[in-house]
């Protein structure tokens, strides 16, 4: 069992949890991910690691209620525990395993997407221990989907935040603040590390091509294992099969087919949906339509 | 009378009944039956089944205490060879290996060698009968990494010696293949593999699962700075081939791995489970080996048609005959010397069908078999909603890559010692798939029983 030290709801749908596992926390680095399962029944979900304390032994996640599980994991407190936590999976970063003086080179911007912003913060931490400051653009549909703003701000360069409605920040889509920074705020950067929904990966993708910044994203496929023994998460990079597990989840963004990986991601959309459905209503749940033998 | 050259035949569940459940196929022989068959064997002085078996079960003892109908007996004897005699009598390839050297065998069929050391190990259970107490403890710490038939068998072998044994599993159940891959009406999982599990536990092994080494933790870390003096690596063959032909990224398009490890680990198929899985109408399973069967009938059982696409003919089925007729019998359709070449997807990246190409076979190949050679323009397409592929399976480099100082072949395997399973690495021992490339439970078990009399001389010589 791994016990949850700290369960705090963040601003809009997000929760932040602190979970004890020493094995991952002593060996993790930024980049990498963990899968958590709730209890005998549960499934294995993966999330990605936000920042970890090697001394206490524990590992930060942030998580937005998406389905079911995740649903669930919103019920559980201080105290509780996760009955398996399993990690550190995928590869690290390789900002965090490539040869600094290289990497102290480079001009980096990060973009968080939404929740994204919990993968992002310890690559730029981890950055910022090592005397790199990066700028981060962090984008959320609007002000309450902002996450980690001052934590960004204590270890990045610039912080620019944007919201789509405008209600914080700039306004617009994060692909806009790119084209912003470039083309009109004199910035240039030799690399951009993406992370948050697909289809937000994809456009900054196809910005990043067009502005000639070669982009590094974290793809998010559905995982069964997370130890590449399925092959539940392959997704095309260039022209090749790769398990999102064991060969990334970090990949050249201008190489990956975002059409595809999106398609895949629904591939279970239907069971989901009645999955959370069956959650959020609890006892007056009826299975949903067609099932409902009405009130008899 | 029965006829003394046939064995007694075995209750099964009925076809029809067990194509639409999860509940075993076999029902195992009672005490009459067993005491019945047992006394088919005729207790050979030079016995050849016992060379037969890879842990060397003294089987014509086990046998004559079952005549005699002392069970418990019988369950002291095989448990000085076997660790999971349960697991055993319902998954070894008798065939080719104890049953295939009986001497009944040849006029007749062999005694049914499986089928009584499934009983007697049933019947301990069931009777709460527990393996032999272990040796005084060493205080000797040793790893076993993977909790496979291999891990399992080479940490009870040493924690009858006296070892301090930790097993280190990445799933968040110990079995491997016995509880990802084989289904539950091949090999129940809570009767009889947590079972087995538990009496290996009961021999004082401890099992930390969500342990991926490699990730985790390393095998370096283990000998250098958690105390361990020896490590056993028997983490498989888990890594799932591909055909590399279009479409094959296609939603519906499965590795058998997935597919089986969705329902015999996440349970998909029991409602109160939150994995899904995606229940086809008409599944494609391909490939012809005993992976394939499982995949096939547990399609079956969620309510597809199926069929079985294989490259060669019958004859040359990989998977066991008995699977194989089971999987016949229940409805699988089987479509022999037929290859894919495409998957076909709509507009939403969905398999609709494969196409494939008949084939031939030419001359036999460097493996002995006759090789498939396509037929220029029989190209069919088959409609379909699911593709499985069960092409076989390669070792995982993860722990190959993170250990320094330990060799690799070409086709990722670790090259181990078969007598002693000893490595190129002082003091790591491996065993069973991660070996050999995938093969069998029992001769995982063989390799897990070698390198544990590999270990204690090693750590005997060593102090």
């Amino acid at each position: 069992m791994y016990k949850i030290k700290k369960a705090e709801k963040l601003t809009g749908p997000n929760y932040l949890m602190v979970v004890e596992a020493p094995r991952i926390a002593k060996h993790c680095l930024p980049g990498q991910f963990i899968i958590a399962k709730e209890d005998e029944k549960g499934e294995r979900i993966p999330l990605t690691i936000c920042d970890y304390d090697r001394e206490e032994g524990t590992i930060t996640i942030v998580f937005q209620p998406i389905g079911a599980s995740t649903e669930k994991f919103t019920r559980l407190k201080a105290g509780d525990s996760f009955r398996d936590f399993v990690g550190p999976l995928g590869k690290p970063s390789e900002l965090c395993t490539d040869d600094l003086e290289e990497v102290k080179k480079k001009k980096i911007l990060f973009v968080a997407g939404g929740v994204g912003a919990a993968p992002v913060y310890p690559q730029v931490k981890w950055l910022h221990e090592h005397g790199i400051e990066a700028d981060v653009i962090i984008g959320g549909r609007t002000k309450e989907l902002i996450l980690l703003e001052d934590e960004m701000k204590a270890v990045a360069g610039n912080v620019y935040i944007t919201t789509d409605d405008g209600s914080y920040g700039r306004t617009g889509v994060v692909t806009k603040v790119i084209e912003d920074l470039v083309q009109n705020e004199g910035k240039s950067y030799d690399l951009c590390v993406a992370i948050g929904p697909m289809i937000m990966m994809k456009f900054t993708c196809m910005t990043t091509k067009k502005l000639n910044i070669p982009t590094v994203v974290s793809m998010n496929p559905i995982m069964v294992d997370g130890t590449g023994m399925c092959g539940a998460c392959r997704l095309t990079v260039g022209d090749e099969v790769k398990f999102a597990c064991v060969d990334g989840p970090e990949f050249d963004g201008h190489l990956i087919d975002f059409d595809a990986a999106m398609k895949r991601q629904m591939m279970y959309k239907t069971e989901e949906g009645r999955a959370l459905l069956k959650v959020r209503e609890g006892d007056t749940h009826h299975g949903g339509c067609g099932n409902c033998g009405g009130d008899e | 009378m029965a006829d003394v050259l046939k064995k007694v035949p075995v209750r099964e569940q009925a076809p029809k009944v067990r194509a639409a459940n999860f509940e075993e196929v076999c029902l195992g022989y009672n005490k009459e039956e067993a005491m019945e068959e047992a006394a088919r064997c005729i207790n050979c002085k030079n016995a050849k089944c016992v060379g037969g078996c890879p842990v060397s079960i003294n089987i014509p003892a086990f046998i004559h205490e079952v005549k005699e109908g002392n069970i418990e007996e019988a369950y002291k004897i095989i448990s000085e060879s076997s660790a999971l005699p349960a697991i055993c009598g319902r998954v070894c390839p008798q065939e080719s290996q104890c049953e295939g050297k009986c001497i009944r065998g040849i006029k007749g069929e062999p005694v049914s060698i499986g089928k009584l050391e499934r009983f007697v190990a049933d019947w301990a259970r069931e009777n709460g009968i527990k393996p032999p107490a272990p040796a005084a403890a060493n205080g000797r710490k040793v790893a076993v990494i993977g909790s496979g038939p291999a891990g399992l068998t080479c940490a009870g072998d040493l924690a009858k010696l006296g070892y301090d044994v930790t097993i280190f599993e990445a799933l968040h159940e110990p079995g491997g293949v016995l509880v990802y891959g084989i289904p539950e009406f091949r090999l129940p999982k809570n009767k009889v593999v947590a079972a087995e599990v538990e009496n290996v536990k009961s021999l004082g092994v401890k099992i930390e699962t969500n342990v991926i080494i490699g990730k985790s933790t390393t095998i370096d870390e283990l000998l250098n700075d958690e105390g361990f003096e020896a490590v056993f690596i028997g983490s498989g063959a888990g890594l799932p081939m591909f055909m590399g032909i279009p479409g094959e990224n296609a939603n519906g398009v499965f590795s058998a791995n997935e597919y089986l490890t969705r329902n015999n680990l996440m349970k998909a198929f029991l409602d109160d489970y939150d994995t899904p899985i995606a229940r086809g109408k008409k599944v494609a399973v391909v490939g012809g080996g005993n992976v394939a069967m499982d995949a096939a009938r547990t399609a079956l059982r969620l309510g597809a048609e199926v069929h079985i696409v294989y490259r060669r003919s019958e004859a040359e089925l990989p998977a066991r005959v008995e699977e194989v007729h089971h999987a016949k019998e229940e409805g699988v359709i089987m479509d022999l010397l037929t290859n894919p070449v495409e998957i076909l997807v709509d507009e939403n990246d969905a398999v609709k069908g494969m196409k494939c190409v008949r084939m031939e076979l030419g001359e036999p190949d460097a493996s002995g078999r006759r090789r498939p050679v396509e037929i220029p323009g029989s190209e069919f397409e088959m409609e379909l909603d699911t593709v499985i592929m069960s092409l076989g399976t390669s070792p995982n480099p993860l722990i190959s890559s993170t250990t320094i100082g330990l060799d690799i072949n070409k086709r990722k395997c670790i090259i181990a010692d078969e007598e002693t399973g000893k490595t190129s690495k002082e003091g790591v021992y491996a065993g069973g798939d991660a070996v050999t490339g995938a093969a069998t439970v029992i001769l995982a078990m063989g390799a897990g029983k070698a390198a544990a009399k590999g270990i204690h001389e090693f750590l005997s010589d060593k102090k």
